[in-house]
């Protein structure tokens, strides 16, 4: 019978397999943050074939990266929303910043190239509220003068899924529009008043390439390989800007990394001429109570990528963290586990 | 043994009892180990879903507790940021998406599959047979990727049409009216459909043709054509095995989660148009669960899933007392 | 006479051309995504696919071993542990079962599982073995797959072995063959089409999921065949791969489907040459 045949070599395979398992690897696993880990496997390879050790992280999203540290299943977790110093004391979890990203809004208005449309906080939340309607509304016409705006109408677009880039921008909003803040406020996903859902950056820019009048925000790494119409922003600071790792790495280093507990710190919206509104970062969550060299592998693994990777991080569209931000974590690991 | 027992004689005629027992008592050591090793299987099937099944419905108890069940089922209100949870919307998506993938998955299924076991000239049949089950090895991702890339754009410029035409029927035409994206309601149907196709034309092609050839042939041998048979020979036969079929394509429906997030537009704002967004209860697991980090969210998502699973149980029942109707009917052979 | 001997036949007409045509609707969605797969993953078919890992992003170059033999382990175990299960409850359920209470209980815990969102399988899986052991695995992997497999199995290899005319067990009984060999030498072996239809379905449709493989392989971006540790698996990396901004990812990704269908189709057509080459051996 076919079956037994096929058993047999499944039964096979399974011995084959568990004689090869003596000859393991060491290594160490990580999960978590969907938006890192480019960055992280893309440290891993170098790393393993410079130690030889290999560190294996895994996109399973920052709410998995998060219950899976709680549950000590890895050696890090990685979340794009930092915990609180109070739920960290409760797990006996410490947290680190890893890298810098941001992420802007795109577009699909006939006449209108990459870095032609200007916008700023308010009006994106206005129009992600659904109170803006038309691209020919005043309020976008102050702030692009000289611009031919047609009268066509705006269709939102946003991530459908949960999302650090949806949590990021949310929270942007909130710190910009007291309206916004009110009504919706910031999460990894959240009640949208309007607009069509796309899941993933990919599902986000394939509806904005798609449907006449869109807008839509996904991360910069997306807009660099994919080339999307981006807007250029107004910061804080009134200066306007395009998005760069010059603008996401200016917002880290305008935070004092000293004053904030477990760097609990949201970068968006920060001071300083050349900082990028919506800036965001990545935590790396470690448990206080794993074994020494577990903990210990893996703070080797990001301080060699603090000091190796920055080259690296460029290439794939990551701000590396400025060294001020790289001091204050290594005083802090110091500090707290003693490695 | 009492069950096998019974299993056997009810299809053996008495004259022919004697021997099997005496059969079966020669080979006793066997014949018991098979049977017990088959009950111990089935037991493992049975307690595993039934653990599977409790552990779902445990995790979801913190959101059982916050919300209730009506309150739940009847809410319209999904925000995470202010810890508000209800499922209706994603409810009624989940069966109008699966209702339009059955309507249109069933009769292409049958169609396949009678095609292959009547009317495909010998050297095909394999082939095709193949190519269809084929379809399911398809990653879901890959529908759903398709489905967003190619099968959408595709589809919008088809909608123009289907307002103009189906848009204007009487009656049910508000269902067809809406701006042409391409995702919506209709096109996760559409994309489900092709999906759950090859699990539904699989198995009927096989009980079509393991269906005994002195049946179809007395039939063709009395004149009927390839239709007759399909129609009065076929499918009454083998109506139990075709049902099986179909619930197999349902559950997929019902449970797939990828490929419907891309095309279904993910609204949690319910629209009479098939041709807007919507959300179903695996789309919003799978887009929110990975990501959701308060116990309240989680389980939430865990409870949902709960919901799908009582939304099976209940189509099931209507299933059984459907197939008990039909096994009255006159003329089955079953 | 005449009249209702033509309608017959016209209806006929009209029936078959429908059923022609129900399979070319099939057949031109499968030639339709097949192509798709192609169009986007054609840069990144190469030899290297094979012979090399899955590379960091902004590397270039291509390579999926890793990812292979993981997914062949996977399902290796997931076979190894849904066919004898999965085969012996449906015969159970089919033979001795029949139309008692406790088989009508199984059967409907079974067809209620066949759609519980696969993410959750995964869930359970992770509750029964990840959390225990303490780390992620393969063979919990494989643990949570062989769930998915089993409902299927069970609900094939009962429909398929009820199927099976009374009159072959009758003969056999009659010439004093015990249950157990009836079942095995005859109604398994007049039914094995339509079991093996019900394998390679669930195989199928565990070679592309990648919800419950999240919580229990995980991945591995590196090559292993340690049964303990996270492993390699095409759905996730597909997966991760597609979503991903960089374009030797996503290339990969679809020429990773690409071959992954055509393998399932290469198993399916093996296996149904292998029954029929036993057929004409017996």
């Amino acid at each position: 019978m076919v079956t037994t045949m096929k058993t047999r070599l499944a039964a096979a395979a399974i011995a084959a397999t568990l004689g090869a398992s003596a000859h393991a690897a060491q290594g160490i696993t990580g999960a978590g943050s969907t938006w890192v880990y480019p960055l992280v496997a893309k440290w891993a390879a170098v790393y393993a074939k410079n130690t030889g050790i290999q560190v294996n992280y895994q996109a399973i999203g920052s709410g998995g990266g998060i219950a899976q540290i709680e549950a000590g299943t890895v050696a890090f977790g990685a979340s794009d929303k930092p915990l609180l110093p109070a739920d960290l004391a409760k797990h006996g979890l410490i947290q680190f910043p890893t890298a810098i990203a941001g992420e802007d809004l795109v577009y699909n208005v006939p006449g209108l190239k990459a870095g032609e449309l200007i916008v700023n906080g308010p009006l994106i939340a206005d129009i992600f509220m659904g109170k803006i309607t038309k691209w020919n509304d005043p309020r976008i016409a102050r702030l692009n003068p000289g611009v031919a705006l047609p009268d066509l109408g705006i269709t939102v677009v946003h991530r459908s899924d949960g999302s650090g880039t949806t949590f990021t921008f949310a929270n942007y909003l909130s710190k910009v529009s007291p309206e916004w803040q009110a009504k919706i406020g910031a999460d990894t996903s959240i009640d949208w008043p309007v607009g069509v859902g796309g899941k993933g950056n990919a599902g986000v820019a394939s509806y904005v390439q798609r449907i006449k009048g869109s807008v839509g925000y996904v991360e910069y790494a997306y807009i660099l390989e994919n080339h999307m119409a981006y807007a250029r922003m107004f910061n804080g600071a009134g200066k306007l800007l395009s998005p760069s790792l010059q603008g996401f790495q200016a917002a880290a280093a305008n935070v004092d990394f000293t004053k904030a507990k477990d760097f609990y710190v949201i970068l968006t919206d920060q001071p300083g001429a050349a900082s990028w509104p919506i800036s965001g970062c990545t935590w790396q969550i470690l448990r206080k109570n794993a074994p020494r060299a577990s903990n210990a592998a893996v703070v080797k693994f990001f301080m060699w990528g603090f000091e190796h990777g920055q080259a690296q991080a460029r290439a794939i569209a990551f701000g590396p963290l400025p060294p001020s931000t790289v001091h204050a974590i290594k005083v802090y690991l110091q500090s707290n586990l003693g490695i | 043994m009492d069950s096998s027992e019974a299993a056997v004689e009810s299809k053996l005629p008495p004259a022919i009892e004697e021997p099997a027992a005496a059969g079966r008592g020669l080979s006793l050591p066997a014949d018991f180990l098979f049977h017990k090793l088959a009950v111990f299987m089935a037991a493992v099937v049975g307690a595993t879903l039934v653990a599977a099944v409790a552990a779902i419905g445990y995790d979801s108890l913190p959101a059982i507790k916050v919300f209730g069940v009506l309150g739940f089922l009847e809410s319209r209100r999904w925000d995470p940021v202010s810890q508000q949870f209800g499922a209706y919307p994603f409810i009624v998506g989940t069966l109008v998406s699966s209702a339009i993938a059955m309507l249109l998955a069933v009769p292409v299924s049958f169609g396949v599959a009678v095609f292959i076991s009547e009317l495909a000239p010998g050297w095909i049949k394999q082939p095709i047979s193949a190519a269809i089950e084929m379809l399911a090895a398809v990653p879901s991702i890959v529908y759903g990727l398709w489905g967003l890339l190619v099968f959408a754009p595709a589809f919008a410029n088809l909608e123009p049409w289907i307002n103009d035409h189906l848009g204007a029927i009487w009656g049910v035409g508000a269902l067809f009216r809406g701006p042409p994206m391409g995702i919506g309601m209709l096109a996760a149907g559409i994309v489900l459909a092709i999906m759950i196709l090859p699990y539904i034309a699989s198995i009927m092609r096989d009980v079509f043709v393991a269906t005994p050839a002195r049946l179809k042939e007395s039939a063709y041998a009395m004149g009927a054509t390839t239709w007759e048979v399909a129609r009065r020979i076929l499918l009454p036969y083998t109506r139990t095995a075709v049902t099986g079929g179909i619930f197999l394509g349902l559950g997929r429906a019902l449970g797939e989660t990828m490929a419907v997030t891309f095309v279904i537009g993910n609204s949690n704002n319910l629209s009479r148009s098939l041709l807007m967004p919507g959300a179903s209860i695996p789309s919003v697991i799978a887009n929110e669960f990975t990501e959701a980090t308060s116990k309240l969210y989680v389980s939430s998502l865990i409870y949902l899933g709960l919901v799908l699973i009582a939304i099976t149980l209940v189509v099931q029942i209507l299933a059984v007392f459907l197939l008990g109707s039909l096994r009255r009917a006159p003329g089955g052979t079953r | 006479m005449i009249s209702l001997y033509a309608r017959r036949r016209a209806v006929n007409i009209v029936a078959s051309s429908l059923m022609f045509a129900a399979t070319c609707v099939g057949l031109f969605f499968l030639a339709w995504i097949l192509w798709t797969t192609l169009e986007f993953g054609i840069a990144a078919m190469h030899w290297d696919l094979f012979t090399k890992d899955t590379p960091a992003p902004g590397d270039g170059g291509y390579g999926l071993r890793n990812a292979f033999v993981g997914s062949l382990i996977l399902m290796a175990i997931a076979l190894s542990i849904g066919v004898p299960v999965g085969l012996m409850a449906g015969t159970w359920l089919a033979e001795y079962g029949g139309r008692s209470r406790m088989a009508g209980l199984v059967r409907f815990v079974n067809d209620i599982m066949l759609s519980a969102p696969s993410i959750e399988i995964g869930l359970f899986t992770y509750a029964i073995m990840v959390d225990p052991m303490g780390h992620f695995s393969a063979i919990s992997g494989g643990v949570a797959l062989s769930i998915l497999m089993i409902p299927i199995i069970v609900r094939t290899t009962d429909e398929m072995l009820k199927l099976v005319g009374g009159e072959l067990r009758e003969a056999a009984i009659a010439l004093g063959a015990p249950m157990w060999q009836v079942v095995t030498r005859i109604t398994w072996k007049a039914a094995r089409a339509g079991i093996l239809t019900g394998i390679l379905i669930s195989l199928a449709r565990i070679s592309g999921e990648t919800a419950p493989l999240l919580f229990t392989a995980l991945n591995n971006q590196f090559y292993s065949t340690d049964l303990r540790r996270p492993i390699a698996n095409l759905p996730v990396v597909i997966f991760q791969f597609a979503m991903s901004p960089y374009a030797n990812w996503q290339q990969m990704a679809w020429a990773a489907a690409f071959i992954a269908i055509v393998f399932i189709l290469g198993i399916s057509v093996c296996s149904r040459l292998l029954l029929r080459s036993g057929v004409k051996r017996t």
